[in-house]
């Protein structure tokens, strides 16, 4: 199964992926992103993310 | 510990203050809330402002003006140089703000004016009882529960305040400029002058800007459409500095999503009214957003006043708050959405020939309005249909 991560390295938690989220299936708390199970893997967010920190990654 | 207002205002950013200010002014009991445990940090922003914009709502205040700007210069793909006074570059030309400084002034006067203020506190979720809202909150790890008669969502570009209240305000990739901006250091730059750079290279559906914040350095950043996005617009943005400002240093990085969607549908439902980037009331040809909060802000916080007075927080009573932001700044936001969507089709070639049409004219005393209808005249075919939004009435 695929699920999206954050990179909390690269992350600036500015909201961008929340705002295109169609899911309602992200949130920022303060200074990080939480991805919940309503994620459908649209990958809006991967898409919008200025500095690339959202990422596609094979859980087996 | 007092638990029940007329009024929340979620987030702390210039539209929600002005808003809690606002209600304060109109004798409600009103809290603000923000996430952070900072008020105005981190920075999402380019800092620009119109002069006469923000000297509607605060007296310009030294300690968070970091420049005053006379001008706006645009280079189009091949160089060409259009040269724009102050008083008609838009809503982003004026002043440089130090915006750290300048939301926490915002605040302050809010609760000057007598608002309750609470930070590192952000709300959950709320509930419908009885024509009140209970406000789920975390306040520094504890769970708050308050009331209120009405709830401002000033919550920015992740609103959530928004989806709770069943507003879809969800931003299309074609509707969100991807931004990332440096405080440049030690740069040569003219200290006057905000520079905008156009090209599908440079940045594709959006620019890269360069707006000075004193002698020797500036918030120089770019934004990318979010359906053009092909490579980062960090590496965008690495590259340009790379050309064109290789001995500057990186003091501070900012990012942030800009909407650009236009006009929302409506800001209320409920018991809830949106204000700023949660209510998408940037302007899509600019991205200013800040002067366009404090003024939503504004009429927030008067309708919130009317309707606590008459006892009715429904939709329809709050809906005289789309009446007013949408009859004064959703104006400007409504066409400058359907200019964006054409801009942003502009080959290269295109964007040369608009500014070639416009090289040598002097655009001392032209609003942007004008700018467009002179473009308009001089190269009809590109933006012939669009060419009613400014030809006709004033």
């Amino acid at each position: 199964m695929n699920m999206i991560k954050v990179n909390r390295l690269k992350c600036a938690y500015c909201g961008a992926c929340i705002g295109v989220c169609r899911f309602d299936a992200n949130e920022l708390i303060e200074t990080w992103v939480e991805i919940n199970d309503k994620c459908t893997e649209c990958m809006a967010c991967v898409r919008i993310c200025p500095v690339g920190a959202l990422e596609v990654e094979n859980e087996n | 510990m007092k638990t029940d207002y007329d009024v929340i205002v979620i987030g702390a950013g210039p539209g929600g203050s002005m808003a809690a200010r606002k209600c304060a002014e109109e004798g409600l009991d009103v809290l603000l809330i923000e996430k952070r445990q900072e008020i105005g940090s981190p920075v999402r922003c380019a800092e620009g402002v119109s002069k006469k914009g923000l000297q509607k709502f605060v007296n310009p205040q030294k300690k968070w003006i970091a420049a005053e700007i006379r001008g706006a210069k645009i280079y189009s793909p091949d160089g060409t140089e259009i040269v724009m006074s102050e008083e008609m570059a838009g809503s982003e030309v004026g002043y440089v703000l130090e915006r750290k400084i300048f939301d926490r002034y915002l605040a302050r006067l809010s609760a000057r004016a007598g608002a309750e203020v609470l930070v590192k506190t952000r709300a959950t979720g709320f509930e419908r009882e009885n024509d009140i809202m209970k406000v789920k909150m975390v306040h520094f790890g504890e769970q708050i529960d308050y009331t209120a008669k009405i709830i401002i969502g000033a919550d920015g570009v992740e609103s959530k305040v928004g989806r709770w209240a069943g507003i879809d305000t969800t931003l299309k990739l074609s509707e969100v400029e991807s931004c990332v901006q440096y405080l440049l250091s030690g740069i040569e730059l003219d200290p006057e002058y905000c520079l905008f750079y156009l090209g599908n290279n440079v940045a594709p559906g959006g620019y890269v800007w360069v707006f000075p914040k004193g002698e020797r350095e500036a918030n120089v950043g770019i934004g990318v459409l979010g359906s053009r996005v092909d490579r980062r617009p960090k590496e965008y943005l690495d590259e340009f500095i790379k050309k064109s400002y290789p001995g500057g240093k990186p003091v501070e990085m900012v990012v942030g999503g800009v909407p650009v969607k236009g006009e929302i549908e409506t800001a209320v439902s409920d018991n809830v009214m949106l204000v700023g980037d949660a209510a998408r009331h940037t302007d899509p040809i600019t991205g200013g957003g800040i002067i366009n909060a404090m003024e939503a802000g504004v009429y927030a916080g008067e309708v919130a006043g009317i309707a606590v007075e008459k006892g009715d927080y429904s939709a329809q009573t709050l809906s005289l708050y789309d009446e007013k932001w949408k009859s004064t700044i959703g104006k400007t936001i409504a066409r400058n959405a359907i200019l964006k969507d054409k801009f942003v089709t502009f080959t290269d070639d295109q964007l040369n020939s608009l500014a070639k049409a416009l090289e040598g004219v002097k655009l001392e005393d032209l609003g942007v309005t004008e700018l467009i209808r002179r473009i308009i005249t001089k190269n009809p075919k590109l933006l012939w249909d669009i060419k009613d939004l400014f030809l006709k009435a004033r």
